[in-house]
């Protein structure tokens, strides 16, 4: 659905991505891991159009679209809930969710949508007058999944849904992440908590500064030595 | 902290919305209020203040067009002066000299004003914070600068006159007979505002200042929203500057120089930023001050900076937030009240 072919990205001078490559199937989760730094983030943007790669190609659903506006590749299902929530925090959770609609051509099916959100996070629905700003992290992430959503994604990008949350909710955010990919919605899950991401996810590639360092299924990456040392913590948790 | 600022902005929000709701009534007799207020004024032989009424509503329509640029899309202007002026200056002009209807050329100008918007709107794309503050100032003092030294258009220092306005025949020829011209224009301005922010362009505007990369993310277009904003706050400003000019009928370079484009700052930041109703309460606040003090020199400026300073220190959501802190203050002094005699 989604190939990344030998992307480039700078800032300025500084090369923040070399030579990715990649590929997110349809209909799965595909879990980008790495450290802080590694350009996780920076790969989310390139697919997104925020910024513009220097070399290489961007295709979805048959389409290149590297040098598509951010406001294009939304409208054509490639839709971001960003790193750290960015909610808007004066606006009310249902204003919030009709942000997510801006790029939509068929409103018709926007009570549709509300409806899918509030099944999946009835909290929102109980919120929905509430100014975002006021909501726990949890709610805070609830909403953003739930904004994207309301762009009716066919890929969903989501930037550490887990930062700052506990691990109560985080577990709980994954579950319906896992739901929605049930649903039929193709994700790219980038993620510092490598276990949980590996559990839910089929494939996964990993980053390092810059670069993919290792690829593969996901199943297979949480059994590799290297993986267990420097993503699991298994060097201290063995024995 | 950051949860008790915003519960505080919620909670106003909704007292607003009361407000608002109970709405018909309260607008009624405030509508009432507006159209009985001058006649008695003018009744009473006070045509200056009538005359002062009008000029607060001048401000509170530019102050309003400043509010959607800063307040709500996060864009700050310290040149906003500058598009009053051009506004003024082309109507006075075509009115003037040319003859051209009153209502076409308060179209035009204000049309002028916004085109000048949007040529200041593209380029403050690539400007963020102080750098945008610096253009805004260079546009408002190059208008300025200009309006004084293009004698042959201008009039220069000395200024140029505006004729009287007149609407099909009708002349609006007393302070009067302007004021009810200038309330319907006022009207107009805050009803268009008002809706315009409750709908959808006004929402992808204040998410475009709550956050730029999740506005994008969303697929808001940043440049369209943000020079649209431009352009319709510009557009406010050119209304406010030809009804000036008819006003007073005169122009001249000292009415609309970077004192008042700093005054138009302050009357957000006051009033409360992002908010209709704030718009209009710090107009009536700043521009009343200076004719309520006039007597004493120098001490409307003085008191104009002291109460921004008390207002960006203790009343951050500005003037119209004032009754719901009173009233959280005084369930907190009860909420006391009641510990204590409950521990005695």
């Amino acid at each position: 659905m989604l190939q990344l072919d030998s992307i480039d990205v700078s800032y300025g001078p500084v090369r923040a991505l070399s030579g990715v490559s990649m590929e997110v199937p349809e209909g799965d989760i595909v879990a980008l891991l790495g450290s802080n730094g590694a350009g996780k983030s920076t790969t989310l943007r390139a697919i997104s159009g925020i910024v513009r790669p220097t070399r290489g190609t961007i295709v979805f659903a048959g389409q290149r679209i590297d040098a598509l506006s951010p406001e294009r590749i939304v409208s054509m299902g490639v839709v971001q809930a960003p790193e750290g929530r960015q909610v808007f925090p004066e606006l009310s959770v249902k204003e919030n969710l009709l942000i997510g609609t801006y790029s939509r051509r068929d409103r018709r099916r926007v009570p549709e949508d509300f409806s899918r959100v509030y099944t999946h996070f009835p909290i929102l629905k109980e919120r929905q007058a509430q100014a975002a700003g006021t909501l726990s992290g949890g709610e805070q992430q609830m909403l953003a999944i739930g904004r994207a959503l309301m762009a009716s994604p066919k890929l969903l990008l989501l930037d550490e849904p887990s930062l700052g949350l506990a691990p109560l909710i985080t577990k709980q955010i994954f579950e319906i992440i896992r739901a929605l990919n049930k649903e039929g919605t193709t994700i790219l899950l980038v993620e510092q908590n490598a276990r949980l991401a590996l559990a839910v996810s089929k494939y996964a590639y990993i980053l390092e500064t810059g670069s993919v360092t290792l690829a593969g299924r996901s199943e297979d990456l949480l059994a590799t030595e290297e993986v267990k040392r420097s993503y699991l913590g298994a060097g201290h948790s063995a024995r | 902290m950051e949860r008790g600022i915003n519960n505080e902005r919620n909670g106003n929000q909704g007292l607003l919305r009361r407000i608002a709701g109970t709405g018909l009534s309260a607008r009624l007799l405030l509508g009432a209020a507006l159209i009985v207020l001058p006649i008695v004024t003018a009744a009473l032989g006070r045509s200056y203040v009538v005359y002062l009424y009008s000029l607060v509503m001048v401000y509170v329509i530019v102050t309003l067009g400043l509010n959607i640029l800063t307040g709500y899309t996060g864009q700050i202007s310290i040149g906003h002066a500058g598009f009053m002026a051009v506004a003024a200056y082309t109507s006075a002009i075509l009115t003037g000299r040319f003859g051209v209807p009153f209502s076409l050329a308060l179209i035009v100008a204000s049309l002028l004003a916004a085109a000048l918007g949007l040529g200041l709107g593209v380029p403050a794309l690539r400007l963020q914070g102080h750098y945008l503050a610096i253009a805004t100032l260079g546009f408002g003092v190059a208008v300025g600068q200009l309006s004084a030294s293009w004698d042959k258009l201008t009039g220069g220092y000395q200024g140029m006159k505006a004729p009287v306005a007149a609407i099909l025949g009708f002349r609006f020829d007393t302070d009067l007979k302007y004021y009810y011209l200038v309330l319907v224009l006022t009207w107009l301005s805050v009803e268009a505002a008002q809706n315009m922010l409750c709908s959808r362009p006004g929402r992808a505007l204040m998410a475009v200042r709550d956050s730029e990369v999740a506005a994008q993310a969303m697929g808001i277009n940043l440049a369209k929203y943000k020079v649209t904003a431009f352009a319709v706050s510009a557009f406010y400003a050119g209304i406010a500057g030809v009804l000036h000019a008819h006003l007073t009928r005169y122009v001249s370079p000292y009415d609309f120089n970077m004192g008042v484009s700093m005054t138009l700052l302050s009357a957000i930041v006051v009033g409360g930023l992002g908010s209709v109703p704030g718009s209009i309460l710090g107009a009536v606040f700043m521009t009343i001050l200076p004719h309520v003090f006039s007597r004493v020199k120098n001490l409307p400026l003085i008191l104009a900076g002291l109460s921004l300073i008390l207002v960006v220190l203790f009343l951050p959501y500005g003037l119209v937030s004032l009754p719901l802190k009173i009233k959280s203050a005084a369930l907190r002094a009860r909420a006391r009240r009641a510990t204590k005699s409950g521990n005695a």
